[in-house]
This record gives C-alpha cells, sequence and structure tokens, in this order.
C-alpha cells in the first residue's frame, strides 16, 4: 500500500514508461485498471483545446467507453483487427510538471512518437501525453490521461488503439 | 465525339469498378459533375461579420466564402488574380477591410474587386486593364442561399437552385426549425478524417441500411455485453460510486454506473444507459427495421433515408425545449419538426444530414482512392447546450477517426478500393429492389418512395453520374 509521502520522481516516471508498455503489451484489463472509477481519457481535436462538451474531442472516454472500445479490439468480429494490429510508442523522458503529495496530485508530461501497425500498413503520429496521477486505494492511478497530437486538427486516418 | 461514354459502366443494376478506380475519370467527374453541382460550401454563421473568411476546396478548387462590407456572401477563388498566391489560409480567418496578398502587396476589396497595385505606372501601356489579372478575384460561380447553408456551383447549365435541390429544401427548413428561433449555427468543431478510397464508395455506405448489423457486429455487441455487465454490477454496487466533481456527469454522459433508479424495485431494468450507449446501441438494429426505415428516392441523385422511422428516432428528452419549440413553431409545425429524424438526407454528390442529432457530413475528394470526410455539428441557436453536445458526442462517436464505428467502414472502404483490382468480375452490384424499377433500365421517376434497404437510393447516385458525366462534356 503507497502513501503519499512514498511517491517519488522515479515512481512517477516509471509509472508512464509501465503504461505505454501494457497498452503495447495489448495487456488492456491491466491498462484499465490504472484509471481511477472516475478516470478519464481525453484526445483533444484541436491544440489547446478547452477542457468543455462544447467542443468535439477525437475521443473522451470514461470507464463506461474504455470497456467497449477494448472489448471491441478482442472481438473477433471486429473487421479492421483482422489481423490483429499492434502499436509501438517511442517515449521522450517525462517531465514532473507538478509534484504536490499534500494535494495527493502528480503530473508529467510526456512527448512520444507513436506507431501503429495494421492491415500492413503503418501510420505515425508525434504528440505529448499528459498523466494526472494520484494515489487511489494504495496505488497510483491515472485521474486523466491527455494525449495532444501534433495533428490534432488534421485530416487523420483511423487509429484504432489508445495511444 | 466525346470518346468516354459514361453509362458504358453504369448498367441499370452493376456498375463498372472503373468508377472508383481511375484517375482521369476522377478528373472528369470533378469537371463535369461538381463543378455543375450546386455544392455546399459552408454556412453563413462561419462568415457573420464583414471581412470574415472561410476558406476550403469545391470540386477540387480552392475558394473562400467571404461577409462582404454590404453583408452579403460571396464565393471567390483563393488565388491571387497576380501570381495564383492564396490570400487567406485554409478554415476561418478575418481579412479585415480588405484582402491583401502576402507576395506584392496586390490588394482587393471583399467584393473580389482590384483595390489596389503598388508601382502601377509600371503596367501603363500593357494589356493589364483588360487581361483576367486585372479584373480582381474570380467568382467561383452562381452562389445560392437556404437557412443559412451556402452553396455554389463553377459551371452554368442543369436546373436553377430550387429545382436542383427540390424537396431537400424542406429538410434544411425542418433541421433549421429545430430552433425556437429558426437559427442554426455551426459550433464545436469540425472532425476530418482521410481514407484510401473513392468519395464514392463513401457516398453509397451513407444510404446503405444493409450494413451495419454485419459490418459493425463488434461494436453493438461490446456495448451491449458492456452495458448489461455494467448495469448487473450496479444493482449490487449501491450508490457508492459518486460522480467526480469535475466532470458529474462523466464522458459518456452516464449518471455514474451505480446511479441506479429505486423507484422500480428493479435497479437494474430501471437505469437508463447513458446517451453514449443510446447512440451506439441501436447500430444493432435488424433487417427488418432498417427495411421498415422507408426511404425516398430523389431527383438529381438525392435521397432521403429512414421516411418512417430511423436509429436517431428513439432518443429525444426534450422538457423545456420541447414548450420553445412549442411556443415559436405551434403545435403542427413542432410536430412535424420532431417528427423529421432520418438516417441520412444525402446532397448528391458531396454532403449528408441528420436532424436529430444536427450533424453534417462533407466529403472532399482529393483523388481516386483519397478522400476527405468532415464531420460538422450544428448548434440549434435557442435550444438548450445538451442539443448541440449530442451532436458533438455522435460526431466523436461515429465520426471521429478514432471512432471504433468508423474503424470497420473504412477498413472495409480502403479494402474495397484494393479488391476491385480483381479481374475476373468487374461489376459491382446494386440488384436489390431493382425489380421493382421502371421496365427495361434505371427507374427514372422520382421521386418516389422505397424499403429502407432498397439499392434503388444506389442506382439513384448512379443514374445522376452518368447523367452528369454526359451532359457535363458539352
Amino acid at each position: 500500500m503507497l502513501t503519499l509521502a512514498d511517491i517519488t520522481r522515479a515512481m512517477l516516471v516509471d509509472f508512464v514508461a509501465d503504461e505505454a508498455w501494457l497498452l503495447d503489451a495489448r495487456r488492456w484489463d491491466d491498462w484499465a485498471a490504472l484509471f481511477t472509477a472516475d478516470g478519464r481519457y481525453w484526445m483533444p481535436a484541436e491544440p489547446d483545446q478547452p477542457d468543455t462538451p462544447d467542443r468535439v474531442s477525437l475521443l473522451d472516454d470514461d470507464a463506461l467507453l474504455r470497456r467497449v472500445k477494448l472489448a471491441r479490439l478482442r472481438d473477433a468480429r471486429a473487421h479492421s483487427q483482422q489481423p490483429p494490429g499492434r502499436s509501438h510508442h517511442l517515449l521522450q523522458a517525462s517531465t514532473v510538471v507538478a509534484m504536490d503529495a499534500p494535494g495527493n496530485r502528480f503530473e508529467l508530461r510526456t512527448p512520444f512518437l507513436y506507431t501503429e501497425l495494421r492491415a500492413g500498413r503503418s501510420l505515425s503520429l508525434p504528440g505529448v501525453a499528459w498523466h494526472h496521477l494520484t494515489v487511489d486505494d494504495g496505488r497510483l492511478k491515472m485521474r486523466l490521461k491527455r494525449v495532444d497530437l501534433l495533428h490534432a486538427d488534421q485530416p487523420l486516418p483511423a487509429v484504432e488503439f489508445y495511444l | 465525339m466525346d470518346p468516354f461514354d459514361p453509362w458504358s459502366l453504369v448498367q441499370p443494376d452493376q456498375i463498372h469498378r472503373d468508377v472508383y478506380l481511375r484517375n482521369d475519370i476522377f478528373a472528369l467527374e470533378m469537371d463535369r459533375l461538381w463543378a455543375r453541382a450546386w455544392l455546399f460550401i459552408g454556412h453563413d454563421s462561419q462568415v457573420p461579420e464583414p471581412g470574415d473568411v472561410f476558406a476550403t476546396t469545391l470540386a477540387g478548387q480552392p475558394v473562400m466564402m467571404v461577409r462582404g462590407a454590404d453583408g452579403r456572401v460571396r464565393v471567390l477563388h483563393n488565388r491571387c488574380a497576380h501570381k495564383g498566391t492564396p490570400l487567406v489560409p485554409q478554415g476561418a480567418s478575418h481579412a479585415g477591410r480588405m484582402l491583401r496578398c502576402p507576395y506584392h502587396a496586390w490588394s482587393y476589396r471583399l467584393d473580389g474587386t482590384l483595390l489596389g497595385v503598388p508601382q502601377r505606372d509600371g503596367l501603363e501601356g500593357t494589356s493589364f486593364t483588360t487581361c483576367p489579372g486585372g479584373q480582381g478575384l474570380t467568382a467561383y460561380g452562381e452562389v445560392a442561399f437556404h437557412r443559412g447553408f451556402v452553396f455554389a456551383r463553377a459551371r452554368a447549365g442543369g436546373p436553377g437552385f430550387a429545382d436542383a435541390m427540390g424537396e431537400l429544401l424542406s429538410a434544411l427548413d425542418l433541421l433549421a426549425d429545430r430552433s425556437p428561433e429558426g437559427r442554426l449555427r455551426v459550433a464545436g468543431g469540425v472532425l476530418r478524417t482521410t481514407f484510401d478510397a473513392n468519395w464514392k464508395i463513401y457516398l453509397e455506405n451513407i444510404n446503405d441500411a444493409f450494413h451495419p448489423i454485419s459490418t459493425h457486429v463488434s461494436v453493438t455487441a461490446s456495448a451491449e455485453r458492456v452495458w448489461r455487465d455494467a448495469r448487473s454490477a450496479s444493482a449490487f454496487a449501491g450508490p457508492s460510486d459518486p460522480p467526480s466533481p469535475a466532470r458529474p456527469t462523466g464522458a459518456s454522459g452516464a449518471p455514474g454506473l451505480a446511479a441506479a433508479d429505486g423507484r422500480t424495485g428493479d435497479p437494474v431494468a430501471a437505469s437508463p444507459p447513458p446517451l453514449a450507449m443510446r447512440q451506439l446501441l441501436p447500430f444493432a438494429s435488424g433487417y427488418d427495421f432498417f427495411k421498415a426505415m422507408g426511404a425516398r428516392v430523389l431527383p438529381h441523385g438525392h435521397s432521403l433515408l429512414g421516411t418512417h422511422h430511423s436509429i436517431h428516432t428513439g432518443y429525444a428528452d426534450l422538457g423545456d425545449y420541447g414548450r420553445a419549440l412549442h411556443a415559436a413553431h405551434g403545435e403542427a409545425r413542432t410536430a412535424q419538426v420532431l417528427a423529421f429524424a432520418p438516417q441520412n438526407v444525402v446532397f448528391y454528390p458531396s454532403m449528408a444530414l441528420k436532424g436529430a442529432p444536427p450533424v453534417m457530413r462533407v466529403l472532399r475528394p482529393l483523388a481516386a482512392g483519397l478522400t476527405v470526410l468532415e464531420a460538422w455539428a450544428f448548434e440549434l441557436v435557442g435550444a438548450p447546450p445538451e442539443v448541440l453536445r449530442s451532436a458533438l458526442l455522435y460526431n466523436r462517436q461515429v465520426f471521429s477517426p478514432m471512432s471504433m464505428v468508423a474503424h470497420d467502414d473504412l477498413h472495409l472502404f480502403e479494402g474495397i478500393q484494393r479488391s476491385l483490382a480483381a479481374r475476373a468480375n468487374p461489376w459491382v452490384g446494386l440488384h436489390r429492389g431493382a425489380v421493382r424499377d421502371a421496365r427495361g433500365g434505371v427507374d427514372a421517376s422520382t421521386p418516389r418512395d422505397v424499403d429502407g434497404l432498397d439499392e434503388a437510393l444506389l442506382r439513384n447516385q448512379y443514374r445522376a453520374w452518368a447523367e452528369g458525366m454526359a451532359e457535363g462534356a458539352c
């Protein structure tokens, strides 16, 4: 059981690296368990997008929608996943941008180059991931993972996994 | 004599693969079909003030919609009369009182007329005053307006705007009258997807009620299972899962999975699916549902799918908004407006819209095998913010490049584009319901009503295609 006093910068940075590893390893149940119950995965559709329901997003998934998306990726009838695609996260060193143990609030900024291989073709997308972490039930968890794509407001091809 | 005969590629119930694959045919399509069609360019709410500009492409041409000093909206080519520099960037911008070229500082009034050229004395005695460059910016072509929607066509000829649109104008009226003030506003941002397939494959799919049950089964089966499990869990969990204060309804619009309604004694049955689920689950509807939804085949390739009902009929929860509509439009018109929740209204060849949620798709073909799709949303002025939010949620869930619904569609379209290379059978079949077409050919009688699975809507698209390609050669 972690307590707030135990949290170090190295633990935060390791969390981000492990989170990407779980995605690329297709360990989606373990990945989904990294979110708090109200945890959110958000991919805005424009740079510096304000957090309001009055702007459209590329993705904005709560626990329920994450479950549906991950269940669909494992469904043999998901035509676009025949054969199953693969993903690869190339992460730059994370920067801890907030380290607020008394407030139970930890934030990291991680530039990345994401590559997705599907149906014999690959696409690569650069961007920045923002992890908003908190200690919940004795574990570090994500309250929010925000993914800002460099190409957020450009026409994009289908991108099927969580980045 | 035109060596290209479009009717050789369009049979009454089969379409030749060349219409999807050949880039020379694509170039002809832009010139003969798209340039002669009344294409949607934008909505006047995107350029509310004089000097506001919205730049995009129409029929492969760089164009801009500009609000003039006189308040009028014009559609001009986004090309400096001098050397071809684009005057404004793609998307929305504000030009101020004039359009000024960044290259050599030529300037134009907002109506496109030439305002100033630096060092003009050097042009004296040349053909400048009579050549095209001396005339200022060129208009894209004719422009027409309806309820804020702006349409333009580059080449004259063919029916005028009202005749070309026909019943589609009342579809725009029905959408606009979902606003208690009768006004729409483009809002919330646009999602754009690029895919490696012909624009017509996408446009066919908008009219294709036959595919959801097989194409989207992975989404609907997953959504059904997850929602059933979540409801079962919530029946035992009790209210121990308070919603986050930062985001009270959750990203899916779920009021917290534990928010069971205790009034009925059966909390599982009583908890309503959140809006995100209510948007996804109807894709699982069966053939009978889609067949009974009905469709209407309209002239010039247009159509209306879902004349009786659609997957969008079920999820209206109106409250005060319904009362505001009633006060504004009266009982009869309100009933008519709210009953209009079609699956899709296709404005051939470039646009499709829904009434509820108020969303629109616009196709921007780039090459025979490359297309950009845009998904737009409307605010219904005077309606509660939840209406726009439902439109943005729908676009995100169904039309985003990250949408699990779109993923199977796009994957299949791109596969079709590659597999049509197969030599043995060069034809795509559109036979369903063809026995009911007029004897001996593609049915000429429009408008007419058909069932929701009748491929008459697709045959109608290709009849308009072949007619336009033949007439545009003149």
